[in-house]
């Protein structure tokens, strides 16, 4: 009985193997480095790794994986020396270092294939430096507000959806004894996320482009209304007093306690709020507000990309694993609730059945006519990102310095863009 | 009768220097290494300093521009003041260690029973990885469950957030990084109190010294060579403060906990630096403070060996 069914499954296994187009048959090494070194992402790139592996038996496949933190720092040595031939990243300004020292290949011709070109046209923009694409996408997630909606229900709050109703209801749960917003600044991005959103609600996605770019002195009167409207918030008391000390994830318990009605954070916060023992009917989600009417919704969407390094020894398995990662299957199966539950890139893929992901997906197809930026860190270059969100975060304790901090900014902005 | 003439002993020219040359043999293994891992580094910074260089693509000469921006940031009161400013109360904060570590010596410098259990009790924090230390500090001090503030309700003192308080944060790192620094100069000391002479400690007790003169001037003195290493391994340990921040704070709040050390990684090296040459200015600012201390210990150890 059980060699039986052993010889059927390995026959079955052949003719599945036998199934697929032997079109152009890999040989060879494919190295691959990735940063996903947290449990879940691990596992779900090794089985996607493991798939890979299937359709092409005679590929040898090596994969390393780094610390996700030790990842950034290594990455420079390793795109010059010993090189991978796939490794991950992230898209927009974060590789434009690479991309500028010659050390990411041009994958334009991935891009002008018809079944890349049509399905991941959305990311497009955020693959492309210098009119060329350098890698491409294999996930993304929504920023916005996740809020305790039993909370909210207690309070007799509604999702707002301006300024004022935001200002409103922040008001009545200050009255209520708790804060609006948790957040956590010892990880400087997370103040980053919130100039985004006030920034773009304010003056637009465009400007905030260019103020990324140093288009635009921080000295500039619509910079100051957008640091106006976030003091609004800071001086009613909507985040808590002592946000320097806590990373993100120490900010996360005073929402599931209760003491913090919201979070403003990427889809990857929804995890540890159910961790926590939340269930689905305590937590939701809405659209950040909207806070001047003349300027359309833009929304945060950071991307997670692969790219093959310009020194890699074996480019034609690594553009065939860049085909497979982008594939409408596949990008269904790692982006589901059980993998890295996030949103799929390719546009025939299906979005997993969750409620935080199928709002993230609607916000970000139907509801972000602004544009989609990928975040503060990502959009400006790496010195600017540092500089400025340490400015941020003193904004956030000493409000009423902001004139002293943009100075500072208006200063490393001159020296920064220069060249 | 034939007379052995002893023909000339040829000597090997090897033979004839070795005394001059074998102690050169053997340092030579020691004089490479010192070459290759510290005095040539020592002259790469200094120039990459003076280049501007992403560790990616080609290195820009720019002259002593970086010396130059430095020079602003210290006149804006900038990040560059920060880190020197905290590297100077570092500095001073940090030689608490040696009369702290000198005290508890003196304390477990007795003979009772159990005393070997409690000295390994005060070296414990030597022993663990600063990381732990840090990382045990931050619980200490969080300002929800940290004991500190628990500790401070009891006496209905309102909780107190030191690592996220500007004008705390260098202070509450101070006092982890003193923490294991204790009890290092509390071994220094300990094994320094062992060769202190019985003998002059009678002579000193008949005279009728006992408390603090007897310390003063009987005990001190003779532990003069601890003091000294105590006061080395301090001050280089307070110049070189870098894992209790990165742990502790990562620099922050806004940059206000830097030091040179951590300011030059932030710079060059971490995810958000990308100036090489920008961050080798900095570590040769730092290099000269440094040399000030090195140099004046040479010099006091020169002069022990000279025997003033």
């Amino acid at each position: 009985m059980h060699s039986i069914y052993k010889r059927t499954t390995a026959a079955l296994a052949l003719s599945v193997a036998l199934a697929v187009p032997a079109a152009a048959e890999l040989t060879g090494e494919l190295r691959i480095f990735l940063d996903t070194s947290n449990p879940a992402p691990r596992a779900t790139m090794e089985a996607m790794i493991e798939r890979f592996q299937a359709l092409h038996p005679d590929l040898e496949i090596e994969t390393t994986i780094i610390e996700r933190e030790a990842y950034k720092t290594q990455i420079r040595n390793f795109l010059t020396a010993d090189t991978p031939d796939v490794a991950n990243w992230y898209a927009a300004n974060r590789m434009k270092p690479y991309v500028e020292a010659g050390l990411f290949e041009d994958v334009s011709d991935l891009w002008a294939e018809p079944e890349i070109a049509e399905n991941l046209a959305s990311t497009k923009g955020a693959m492309t430096l210098d009119g060329k694409q350098w890698g491409v996408p294999y996930t993304y997630y929504q920023w916005g507000v996740y809020y305790r909606k039993d909370i909210f229900d207690e309070l007799g709050l509604t999702e707002p959806t301006t300024w004022e109703e935001e200002l409103a209801n922040c008001q009545k749960i200050v009255d209520s004894g708790r804060i609006c917003y948790t957040i956590g600044t010892r990880n400087y991005w997370t103040a980053g996320g919130w100039f985004d959103y006030i920034n773009m609600r304010t003056n637009g996605y465009d400007f905030h482009n260019q103020l990324a770019n140093g288009e635009i002195s921080w000295e500039d009167d619509r910079v100051k209304q957008t640091f106006a409207n976030w003091k609004q918030l800071i001086d009613m008391g909507a985040f808590p007093d002592d946000h320097t000390a806590r990373s993100w994830q120490e900010s996360v318990p005073l929402m599931v306690r209760g003491d913090a009605a919201a979070i403003l954070k990427g889809n990857f916060v929804v995890a540890p709020l159910r961790d926590a023992g939340l269930t689905d009917d305590q937590i939701d989600f809405y659209q950040f507000v909207s806070i001047n009417p003349d300027v359309e919704l833009a929304e945060d969407a950071p991307t997670d990309t692969f790219h093959i390094p310009a020194n890699a020894s074996n480019k034609e398995a690594a553009r065939e694993f860049l085909r497979f990662v982008v594939s409408p299957d596949e990008q269904t199966e790692i982006n589901n609730g059980a993998n890295l539950g996030q949103l799929p890139i390719n546009a025939k893929s299906s979005v997993d059945d969750d409620k935080f992901l199928i709002q993230g997906f609607e916000m970000l197809s139907s509801n972000s006519p602004g544009g989609v930026a990928q975040f503060w860190d990502r959009d400006a270059p790496a010195e600017m990102a540092k500089v400025s969100m340490e400015g941020f975060q003193e904004f956030m304790v000493k409000p009423d310095d902001l004139d002293r901090i943009l100075a500072k900014l208006e200063r490393s902005r001159g020296r920064i863009y220069e060249n | 009768m034939t007379v052995a003439v002893d023909a000339p002993e040829r000597e090997s020219w090897f033979h004839k220097n070795q005394q001059r040359i074998a102690p050169w043999l053997f340092l030579a293994p020691g004089i490479l290494f010192f070459l290759v891992y510290v005095i040539i580094p020592v002259f790469q910074s200094f120039n990459l300093s003076l280049y501007e260089w992403d560790g990616l693509g080609t290195a820009e000469y720019v002259g002593f521009r970086n010396y130059e921006d430095l020079y602003w940031e210290w006149v804006d009161r900038d990040a560059f003041y920060v880190s020197l400013k905290n590297n100077l109360i570092w500095l001073v904060l940090y030689l608490l260690a040696i009369p702290a570590g000198l005290f508890i010596a003196l304390l477990l410098n007795q003979t009772v029973f159990g005393i070997r259990l409690y000295k390994s009790l005060f070296f414990f924090p030597f022993v663990i990885s600063q990381v732990v230390v840090g990382l045990v500090f931050t619980w200490f001090y969080d300002p929800t469950f940290g004991l500190l503030n628990q500790f401070l309700a009891w006496f209905g003192l309102g909780p107190i957030n030191v690592l996220g308080n500007e004008h705390l944060v260098t202070y509450g790192i101070i006092a982890a990084g003193l923490w294991p620094q204790t009890a290092y100069c509390m071994i220094l000391y300990l094994t320094g109190l062992n060769a202190v002479d019985p003998e002059q400690i009678e002579a000193g007790r008949l005279d009728g010294a006992k408390g603090f003169r007897m310390l003063w001037h009987v005990v001190l003195p003779q532990l003069r060579p601890a003091t000294f290493i105590a006061f080395v391994v301090t001050i280089i340990g307070a110049l070189r403060s870098f894992d209790l921040i990165s742990v502790m704070t990562q620099g922050g709040p806004f940059g206000s906990s830097r030091v040179l050390a951590y300011y030059m990684f932030e710079v060059a090296l971490s995810e958000y630096g990308f100036r090489m040459g920008y961050g080798a200015a900095i570590a040769v600012v730092l290099f000269l403070i440094m040399l000030c201390f090195i140099t004046y210990f040479l010099w006091s150890m020169y002069r022990e060996e000279r025997g003033y």
